[in-house]
């Protein structure tokens, strides 16, 4: 354990006002955290910056998932656990289901929450292309004002997250639109479990007859960010997954994204495996 | 051959402390007064020290400070030379090497401390790769970056290729290093003082080689040096060299400070300063008859042994000796050596030195079996060695071995024939190709050669009062199940029951030197000398005829108890004595290079997404010949245990190098199977020839190793039609693989 | 001048008996049971959660202890490896270890003790799959997985369980 535990300091809120309120009266000065998956790694390397801290865990306000008529609203601490448990999630967000069961193994699924890696930010993220594929939505809460955002608007760069030092994910909005949409979720990670992933893949298409009338597609780990292929989306809209589109397809893809060489891929293997996973879901559509 | 208790499934010794978290390892340990100890190392790979700086904002005058100059006798990790010092003094040869010592009672200052410390290094040029050694870009070790090398050579390989009617196969083939990875990290725990010498107790395998390189750096008499195993968690052979230097670490702060020293590395310490399994290129040329059989094989086999020498020129021999596989081949020449780099040394990994060689000889008979246009069992089975055949170092194997039915026992248990035919039909239309492969191999058990006799192993046994039989012997258990055999072993040859057997921990204070659990010779030569041992026991007590044959247990207690009254302590000693049929001449490098072989073929059935080029095993089969099991639960959990470290060194367990410096030193990013990436492991054992050991047994712990990353590329292959030549193959390699076969 | 630790008292129950901690906020959980309570049965294998050696059970569910800021067990039950056998009476899955050998050389024993009761309580019958899928989170070096994943299945049926 590297760090020098002496200079850190971590406080628990009573409640999410209380949180909100020191995060206005010291701006910057207090960091959030959560389950501790992600920081507490840093801490035990001695690599955690950040010295001051708000241990948001148990905080009622945070937990929870809300079924509504038009939505699924899930609180910014509920944990991969949690979203694999949920019957509504099972049924009618099974990416979301499936990115929190490749997470990790059990324990790191009962600590970590999909707050904190929504706010962590982090390019191979293996349930923030599931989010994307869902338009999920974003509150944030500071002392006296809440906004909601879409989450494909949140992160601009890498680890760049439209998030004020005195702000705080509350929850996240998931509409109940594409329940019938066929979903294809992959995650080509390093191993078969407790594997950070080379390439991630959600999608989702509307069918009608053979037609994809609407498509989403989305991937962690081939660019600063998560990335919505968005170009590649309209490409495919209003045509039937055919070989004959799916060339195109993949050319677009290509641009669309900004694989890396680093120590668990390269950006070439990345690149043909993310254009490979789009045949794959192609071809699993016109079954 | 009937045995009452070996051949049984016994219960681990320890087991009862292990599965409910009482067993103690030496994180678990604490003393009085006892600070931490921890280790500043160098940034540069190679370079002059130029200065040590201590930044300010710690209180410095509270820590025991250590560097070279502290050191009272010789500073060097003592092993086969003393080239590798405990501290460097004016010259790193590689990054991570120690140059600072720090202990302190507050852990966590201790690491500000750490931080605050300044290694100011003149870099000079370094090389870090085999053939940057070999063309020698730098001189970096001795004269020519040469460690050792061995010329082998049989029959006339030279007139060979000018033979009529044969085809002439060449190959490279490289394997990469590899992190032993147990799941305890090195540690040790030290006192120290001019008046009490020096003891440590610590995470190790070999108390003796860190006996004898605590008695160098410090200069004490033999009698004031002490080494304790605690519970070792894990050692593959991680833990054969390097506890001689993190021993010598705490004992120089423990020293300095008059106070005990605790050093625990945490992981990410453990993975990028201590040893790995070396890596390796082999060339092969090999000259075979249309009909497939061998005529010649020149084999050209380097290892990288880092910045160091250690243990290189000792893996260098066993990968040699194995290089040629369980062949009958008229004509072999192997030139090989071990040359340095400016990477910490590598060192002892399970198999040391076999898995390298092992893995080019069974790719390249799988080759050359595609080019002769034979299937590749059958090429090994013109060609596989019998008794009264001679191999490649001159020994005449004396063994009763038919390879060829435990290779059809192999091929027969994992449906091989019918699914290579099946696959390859299947593979035409489908995106996830299968495919079925084997390697055929032979593992040495105990140290090569000479090597036992130079040894001169010992152990002793005691019988008490109370009728309680002690095991003194210098062999670590660290999950092999040492302490189980051994009881299983005294309580067969004395009538008793394992639970009247106790395993004395090893203490260089208390037992006699046993050497190193290294090898695989522990269950065969050091259970040996258990079973001689309490056969003299036994002897004795018939002598003065307080026993009689055909006694129960009862009646062994009380005539220990008559013995103790009468006589005195009852106990006796047994020393190994080198089999007289043995004979092996260092200078030539032939003879009986092992007194005994275990004789395995594994066959691995693969599968291999083409879209993402990963890579699952979905079955796999282990056969092999090891002479008599001593426990059938122990042994097959070593052969399983092997194949999934087999597993990570085929397709997964890269080490990223930058600079000579390991850069994915976490377990987030160095990655080992989980329970999720192992297939079925088929573990069949053939009880045919006996070995040395009790009742006949042989050695197996390193046999899984060397082959089942041949096996898995040989399915690859077999599966993509791509020749893999490297290990691991990881899908970034495979992918370009597959690309370019289609291409 | 170095800051004092400002340290916190964090009550909770481990394995049935109530504690009250005194520690750093984000001292670690692992550390704060082996060296405050000597509970050395967790043992340290990665510090990055990756290895599963540091396991235990908090409010029933596992974690990895080398994640958790003491701060959050604040009225929490916990349970580590120690509080597995009950008045000296080994769970099934500890017997199953010993006479399938499951334990080798004992580091990840532990954690995948813990693992594997908690996998049995919530999955009492399991599949190969969903053993293999509960223990993935748990390393081993040693055994290749095989005779843990038979140690668990033989604590399932009723004559293991007995013991």
């Amino acid at each position: 354990m590297r760090a020098y535990l002496p200079g850190y300091e971590m406080d628990a809120p009573r409640d999410l006002a209380a949180a909100l309120e020191r995060m206005t009266r010291e701006p910057g000065v207090w960091k959030p955290l959560a389950g501790g998956t992600d920081l507490m790694v840093l801490l035990q390397a001695g690599t955690l910056s950040h010295k001051r801290f708000l241990s948001l865990w148990g905080l009622p306000e945070l937990r929870g998932i809300e079924v509504g008529r038009e939505h699924v609203t899930l609180g910014a601490l509920t944990t991969y656990t949690e979203i694999r448990r949920d019957q509504t999630l099972q049924r009618e967000f099974p990416l979301l289901c499936r990115a929190a069961a490749e997470t990790g193994a059990v324990a790191t699924q009962n600590r970590g929450t999909l707050g904190g890696n929504i706010a962590n930010a982090s390019p191979a993220a293996d349930s923030p292309p599931a989010l994307l594929v869902y338009d999920a939505e974003l509150e944030i809460v500071s002392r006296g004002r809440v906004r909601w955002l879409p989450y494909h608007a949140f992160s601009s760069g890498y680890k760049q997250m439209d998030l004020a030092s005195d702000e705080l994910i509350r929850r996240i909005r998931l509409s109940r639109t594409k329940s019938e949409w066929k979903q294809h979720y992959r995650k080509v990670g390093t191993r078969r479990a407790q594997a950070i992933s080379k390439v991630c893949f959600a999608a989702a298409a509307h069918l009608e007859g053979e037609r994809m009338v609407d498509v989403r597609i989305a991937f962690g780990s081939v660019a600063p960010t998560v990335v919505r292929a968005a170009q590649t989306e309209q490409l495919l809209r209003g045509e039937r997954p055919a070989p004959g589109i799916l060339r195109a397809a993949q050319e677009t893809l290509s641009r669309e994204i900004m694989p890396i060489d680093d120590m668990r891929s390269t950006a070439r293997y990345r690149r043909q495996v993310a254009q490979n996973l789009l045949a794959e879901f192609l071809e699993f559509l016109s079954q | 051959m009937e045995t009452r208790v070996i051949g049984k499934s016994v219960e681990r010794k320890e087991g009862l402390e292990k599965v409910t978290g009482v067993a103690r390892y030496v994180d678990d340990l604490c003393f009085p007064g006892m600070l931490y100890g921890v280790t500043v190392r160098s940034p540069a790979a190679r370079g002059r020290i130029r200065g040590i700086h201590f930044e300010s904002g710690i209180p410095w005058d509270e820590f025991t400070i250590v560097t070279a100059k502290d050191i009272p006798s010789r500073n060097c990790v003592e092993l086969i030379i003393e080239d590798q010092p405990c501290l460097a003094d004016e010259i790193v040869n590689h990054p991570e090497e120690p140059v600072v010592l720090l202990a302190h009672r507050d852990k966590y200052l201790l690491e500000e401390a750490r931080r605050a410390v300044r290694i100011e290094i003149d870099p000079l040029p370094a090389i870090f790769s085999i053939p940057d050694s070999l063309a020698r870009r730098e001189i970096i070790w001795g004269q020519d970056n040469t460690f050792k090398s061995f010329h082998v050579e049989k029959g006339n390989v030279d007139s060979a290729w000018a033979a009529r009617d044969i085809v002439v196969v060449e190959g490279e083939y490289e394997t990469g290093a590899q992190e032993q990875l147990y799941i305890e990290p090195q540690g040790m725990i030290a006192e120290a003082s001019d008046r009490r010498g020096v003891t440590v107790w610590g995470s190790l395998q070999c108390p003796f080689y860190v006996h004898k390189a605590l008695v160098r750096l410090f200069g004490l008499p033999k009698e004031r040096v002490r080494v304790v195993q605690a519970e070792t968690g894990g050692g593959f052979g991680g833990k054969e060299e390097y506890p001689s230097m993190i021993a010598g670490h705490a004992a120089l702060l423990a020293w300095k400070s008059g106070r005990p020293v605790k050093i625990v590395y945490d992981r990410s310490e453990d993975m990028v300063a201590t040893t790995k399994r070396h890596p390796s290129r082999t060339r092969h040329r090999t000259a075979v008859t249309r009909d497939g059989r061998l005529v010649a094989m020149e084999i050209d086999f380097t290892i990288d042994g880092g910045a160091y020498e250690t243990l290189s020129p000792v893996v260098l021999s066993r990968g040699t000796i194995h290089a040629a596989g369980p062949y009958d081949c008229p004509n072999v020449r192997i030139e090989s050596r071990a040359v340095a780099t400016n990477v910490p040394p590598h060192g002892a990994f399970r198999g040391f030195g076999a898995p390298q060689s092992v893995f080019a000889i069974e790719r390249h008979l799988d080759r050359v079996a595609e080019i002769v246009g034979l299937e590749p069992h059958e090429l090994r089975r013109r060609n596989f060695i019998r008794q009264g055949q001679t191999l490649a170092v001159g020994q005449l194997v004396t063994e009763n071995v038919d390879m060829g039915q435990l290779m059809d026992r192999a091929l027969e248990l994992s449906g091989y024939h019918q699914k290579r035919k099946r696959f390859e039909r299947e593979n035409l239309r489908n995106v996830t190709k299968k495919g079925i492969g084997f390697a055929a191999f032979f593992h040495g058990a105990g140290f090569t050669g000479s090597g036992e006799e130079h040894l001169a192993s010992e152990v002793a046994l005691e019988a008490t009062l109370e009728g309680r039989v002690r095991v003194l012997a210098a062999s670590t258990e660290m999950g092999q199940g040492t302490n189980t055999v051994f009881a299983q072993i005294a309580a067969e040859t004395l009538g008793l029951d394992c639970d009247q057997i106790d395993i004395v921990q090893p203490d260089t204070a208390n037992v006699p030197d046993a050497g190193p659990t290294v090898a695989s010779r522990t269950t065969m030569i050091v259970g040996k000398l258990v079973e001689t041992a309490a056969r003299r026991v036994q002897e004795r007590l018939f002598e003065t005829e307080l026993l009689k044959p055909g006694y129960d247990p009862r009646e062994f207690a009380d005539a220990c108890r008559f013995y103790n009254e009468r006589f005195g302590p009852l106990g006796s000693r047994a020393k190994y004595e080198h089999p007289l049929e043995l004979h092996w001449d260092d200078e030539n490098y032939r003879g009986d290079a092992y007194g005994a072989y275990g004789w395995a073929v594994y066959v691995a059935e693969i599968s291999v997404d083409t879209r993402t080029a990963e890579v699952r095993v979905d079955d796999f089969v282990a056969v092999q010949e090891v002479g008599k099991v001593i426990n059938p639960v122990l042994a097959a959990g070593q052969i399983e245990g092997g194949v999934a470290q087999g597993i990570g060194l085929a397709l997964c367990e890269n080490v990223v190098w930058q600079e000579g410096r390991m850069v994915n030193g976490q377990m987030t990013n160095y990655i080992m199977p989980t329970s999720m990436d192992i297939p079925p492991i088929r573990v069949f054992f053939l009880e045919v020839s006996g070995g040395r050991g009790p009742a006949g047994a042989k050695g197996i712990g390193e046999l899984p190793l060397d082959g089942t990353a041949p096996a898995i590329a040989n399915a690859i292959a077999h599966a993509t039609g791509v020749n893999i030549t490297r290990i691991p193959i990881t899908p970034e390699v495979l992918f370009e693989m597959l690309e370019s076969v289609h291409a | 001048m170095r800051e004092e630790a400002h340290k916190v008292q964090v009550q909770c129950e481990v394995n049935g008996q109530a504690v009250t901690l005194e520690a750093h906020p984000m001292a670690r959980l692992l550390d704060v049971l082996r060296e405050n309570l000597r509970l050395t049965g967790t043992k340290e294998g990665c510090g990055e959660g990756e290895c599963g050696a540091c396991s235990i059970e908090v409010n029933g569910e596992l974690v990895n202890s080398c994640l958790v800021p003491v701060l959050h067990v604040d009225g929490a039950k916990i349970r580590t490896i120690e509080g597995v056998a009950e008045h000296g009476h080994l769970h099934a899955v500890q017997r199953t270890f010993l006479t399938r050998g499951g334990a080798q050389c004992g580091i990840c024993t532990p954690g995948m003790v813990v693992a594997s009761v908690n996998l049995l309580r919530r999955h009492p019958d399991p599949t190969e799959a969903e053993i293999r899928e509960g223990l993935s989170g748990n390393l081993c070096r040693c055994t290749g997985y095989i005779k843990i994943f038979e140690s668990v299945n033989a604590a399932c049926r009723p004559k293991e369980r007995r013991a």
